[in-house]
């Protein structure tokens, strides 16, 4: 890689989902340099739900001057990324995807250590919506 | 013309009719939720009130501003984000003025229902909390407490509706039966809002 990456943020209402996919994600995008990758998962008492400054400060760790995609599950997930983005907490150039929450993970991760910029990014995981398993 | 304090009250008494109807709001949430409005509401009202405590928040607008804030970091659940919207919206729009007309408030709370609206994607019908805020909103040019009072009617008609939002839209034809507990907490910060306006 040259120049600053992609970062990406993975929001779950499960720290331990949130932690998985971002290690499925690292280990399909292994093979040369990987984009830095965030679990933004579960409440600060361990449970299950949302804590949005878990969320800021995963994005600030990952953010390298490229930009920043956040990918979320369900409901609160998504509400808060979006509280978030509207209050200016997250970096300037962070986004919040429309994708599948695994399937877009894997495309935003291998995208994003491509090289690829945030919108490329974006476009990767969003494609994650058509692919059809039947 | 209400100024700081009164927003405080207004927070301070949200707090308390929190507390006091946890149990409720959770066992509201049980056969359609997630079973933890009740509880994520109380943690989240909870740091509202140690946050305004704490801070010196001097008009109305920094006072629910601070207040918005504190809900989005703190619930933990999809109530936390939206009721932070409103709070945090109705609060810029009062802007920075030491004291506010009750006019200037009504105005500030549609935007900040409007936000709410948008965040969410919902609009009323949906079994949400928008079911008691929207009626209550058209209200406040008549009184508080008929603001409280349509917010409480609002919450009461969600029981027949079918979950078109958020967890218990999965449900699909079971949610209908059960009164939503996002509307039944919306109905409570209506009627803190009127009790603290009846009170000054």
């Amino acid at each position: 890689m040259s120049g600053p990456v992609v970062g990406i943020v993975l929001v779950s209402h499960s720290a331990r989902v949130a932690e998985s996919v971002a290690e499925l994600a690292r280990g399909l995008a292994a093979g040369g340099p990987v984009a830095a990758v965030a679990a933004a998962g579960g409440t600060p008492d361990g449970g299950l739900g949302t804590d949005a400054d878990r969320i800021a400060a995963a994005a600030r760790e990952v953010d390298a001057g490229a930009g920043v995609a956040l990918l979320a599950d369900l409901g609160s997930a998504v509400l808060t990324i979006k509280a978030l983005l509207v209050e200016d907490e997250l970096p300037p150039d962070a986004r919040l995807l429309d994708a599948p929450f695994l399937e877009g993970a894997v495309a935003a991760v291998v995208a994003a250590s491509a090289g690829a910029p945030l919108d490329a990014v974006a476009a990767a995981a969003e494609e994650a919506y058509t692919y059809r398993k039947t | 013309m209400r100024d700081a304090q009164f927003f405080r009250r207004w927070m301070t008494v949200a707090a308390a009719a929190v507390e006091r109807e946890a149990d409720r709001l959770t066992e509201l949430d049980s056969p359609i939720g997630d079973a933890d409005h009740g509880s994520n509401l109380l943690r989240g009202f909870t740091a509202v009130r140690a946050a305004l405590e704490a801070d010196s928040a001097a008009s109305p607008g920094a006072v629910l501003t601070l207040a918005g804030r504190t809900l989005i970091s703190t619930v933990g659940g999809a109530s936390g984000p939206l009721y932070g919207t409103l709070l945090r919206r109705t609060g810029k729009e009062l802007g920075e003025a030491a004291e506010v007309s009750d006019d200037a408030l009504r105005k500030a709370l549609y935007a900040g229902v409007g936000a709410v609206a948008q965040l969410g994607g919902a609009a009323p019908g949906d079994k949400t909390m928008l079911d008691a805020l929207v009626p209550a909103v058209a209200e406040l040019g008549t009184s508080y407490r008929a603001a409280a009072d349509a917010a409480e009617n609002g919450a009461r008609a969600t029981v027949p509706m079918l979950a078109r939002k958020g967890r218990a839209s999965y449900l699909g034809e079971r949610s209908i039966g059960h009164q939503d507990p996002g509307a039944t907490s919306a109905a409570l910060l209506l009627g803190a809002l009127a009790d603290v306006a009846e009170a000054s």
